[in-house]
């Protein structure tokens, strides 16, 4: 039924003399994906921004609902494609909280490793865009882009000859993992990490050292540590917003409390900020997986029997909120199970909806081309966004 | 405030029973959860807005829950209500947390659930067109949507 509340209050607004409603997307190349932003412009600056999103909506949570406990995890890589990895962790974490269902320390480890090396490629995936939808400035512009795509490569092989697949794994199972590490990928993933370690300092350099980069992302899209907390944003935006928060640390899950890392805070708010977190996240997520290199236990993957059908894992009734710290923040899913094969329900907090919630707050009041950097900032990737 | 204070609080000023696991969670009755997100916010120190979705009980009807983070003493809280049978009304959260407009907002497209003094409630993901709340139990899952049959 259509009614006047659900009716779009979007208008063009001519009230003013020199004011204009403009649409950036749904197709616009610093998107990222299908994403429309509703702008009123007085003159170069923004006044008023109205988000619109949905246009990659798949409706996972129905999804889940009609998935077993076995066939969802490979679904659950879709959400966020380009972090895959962390959406299968977020769903297998949920069901075996409920389940209380072990998995072995070897499992852990791997997972921990994938994680970690999908978060380095997210990163540089976000590095290369960002870099670019700022365009000219950045001597070209796809220079950054190229070297980040190139080192990101890298790990996409190191994940292809784990996996069989690039992009979306379906690595994870409740109760494990699905493979083993085949011989000589621990070497392999040793050898990358190092050069992605050495590449992330000429990055820095190019960067931090271009005045029109400092220009375009210092004191720019500031977020408060109060407007942060309050619209729920997570991950490097948080901790760029100066809050001291990481659930790799503060609620730590799969043996995250075996390594030693220090998790990076910045307290300007301001693109900048986000953009030093991140770079900083490199250094620690290259550290967290050469310790569990170093310290993989043997032992099985997966405490999972051997399935003859799909709907032979049942949970138990219960339910559970089970979070991981993505490359974009906190992924959860709260989980409701009947008893049956398939959850009941299934809420999926997608950290790039939360973080993408809080454009309309920092907009207005910058110039368009700001639009386009504090947009590449806050990384959002439109698979979770719109489930 | 510690999880232990936090519960004392919670239990005292609501006169509920507070559960632990799977993460603390208390449920109040409709008319008091704005006061609750209130009382969560400012007294127990819950600033941080993770999500806020429902539960399609089918006959026992829907229920919003929220949950609700203290980073400084790292202490999570599920917050929950029964709308009874039939019942799509429920009081906004916006006032207390702006995260909640969104939040709201999708819980809206997806169940149905009107929240009052929403300063902006429409849908989230879905077309404005789109006929019916996908979430809610008694939608079949291959309900068929013009034009696309």
């Amino acid at each position: 039924m259509l009614d006047e509340s659900t009716v779009s209050r979007v208008e063009m607004d001519w009230s003013g003399p020199e004011r204009l409603t403009m649409n950036m997307g749904p197709q616009h190349p610093s998107a990222h994906g299908v994403f429309r932003a509703i702008v009123t412009l007085e003159g170069e600056t923004v006044v008023a921004v109205d988000a619109v999103i949905g246009y990659l909506h798949r409706c996972h949570e129905k999804l889940s609902e009609t998935l077993t406990y076995a066939q969802y995890p490979s679904i659950a890589s879709k959400t966020d494609y380009v972090a895959a990895m962390t959406s299968e962790f977020a769903y297998v974490l949920a069901a075996e909280e409920i389940g209380k269902i072990e998995v072995p320390k070897r499992a852990q480890y791997l997972r921990v490793i994938c994680a970690e090396l999908q978060r380095i490629a997210s990163h540089l995936l976000w590095l290369g865009t960002w870099c670019m939808d700022m365009g000219g400035a950045l001597g070209g512009g796809a220079t950054i882009f190229l070297y980040c795509i190139r080192e990101r490569e890298l790990i996409l092989d190191l994940f292809e000859a784990l996996v069989g697949a690039r992009l979306l794994y379906g690595f994870f199972q409740v109760g494990g993992t699905r493979y083993d590490i085949p011989d000589g990928w621990a070497q392999k993933c040793r050898e990358t990490i190092d050069l992605i370690d050495s590449r992330v300092d000429e990055y820095q350099q190019m960067l931090e050292q271009n005045a029109f980069f400092l220009a375009r992302a210092k004191g720019v899209g500031i977020v408060s540590r109060e407007l942060a907390e309050d619209v729920g944003i997570a991950g490097p935006l948080l901790r760029g917003s100066g809050v001291n928060w990481d659930l790799r640390r503060n609620a730590p899950y799969s043996s995250y409390g075996d390594f030693d890392f220090r998790v990076p805070v910045e307290t300007d708010g301001d693109c900048y900020a986000r953009y030093r977190v991140r770079m900083a996240e490199f250094r620690q997520a290259i550290a967290i997986v050469r310790q569990a290199l170093n310290k993989l236990p043997a032992g099985p993957i997966s405490s999972r029997p051997a399935l003859k059908s799909v709907a032979q894992i049942r949970i138990p009734k219960g339910e559970a909120y089970a979070r991981v710290e993505g490359p974009r923040g906190e992924v959860g899913t709260y989980m409701i199970s009947d008893g049956s094969a398939k959850p009941y329900r299934m809420k999926w907090r997608g950290a790039s909806f939360s973080n993408l919630a809080v454009l309309p707050h920092i907009i207005p009041g910058h110039k368009v081309a700001d639009v386009v950097a504090i947009m590449g900032s806050v990384d959002p990737v439109f698979g979770e966004v719109d489930r | 405030m510690t999880a232990d204070e936090t519960r004392a609080a919670l239990a005292s000023a609501f006169g509920v029973d507070v559960t632990s696991a799977p993460v603390m969670s208390v449920t109040v009755s409709p008319d008091r959860w704005e006061e609750l997100g209130r009382f969560a916010k400012e007294t127990l120190g819950c600033r941080f807005f993770s999500f806020l979705t429902a539960v399609d009980w089918k006959e026992q009807g829907l229920e919003v829950v929220a949950k609700v983070d203290n980073l400084d003493d790292n202490v999570g809280l599920l917050l929950k209500t029964r709308l009874g049978p039939g019942v799509t009304i429920c009081s906004s959260l916006t006032p207390v947390y702006r995260g909640a407009n969104w939040m709201e907002r999708e819980c809206f497209d997806m169940f149905g659930i009107r929240f009052e003094n929403h300063p902006d409630l429409r849908r989230m993901l879905l077309d404005d067109a789109w006929e019916g709340h996908p979430l809610l139990k008694s939608y079949a899952v291959d309900t068929p949507h013009p034009p696309y049959r």
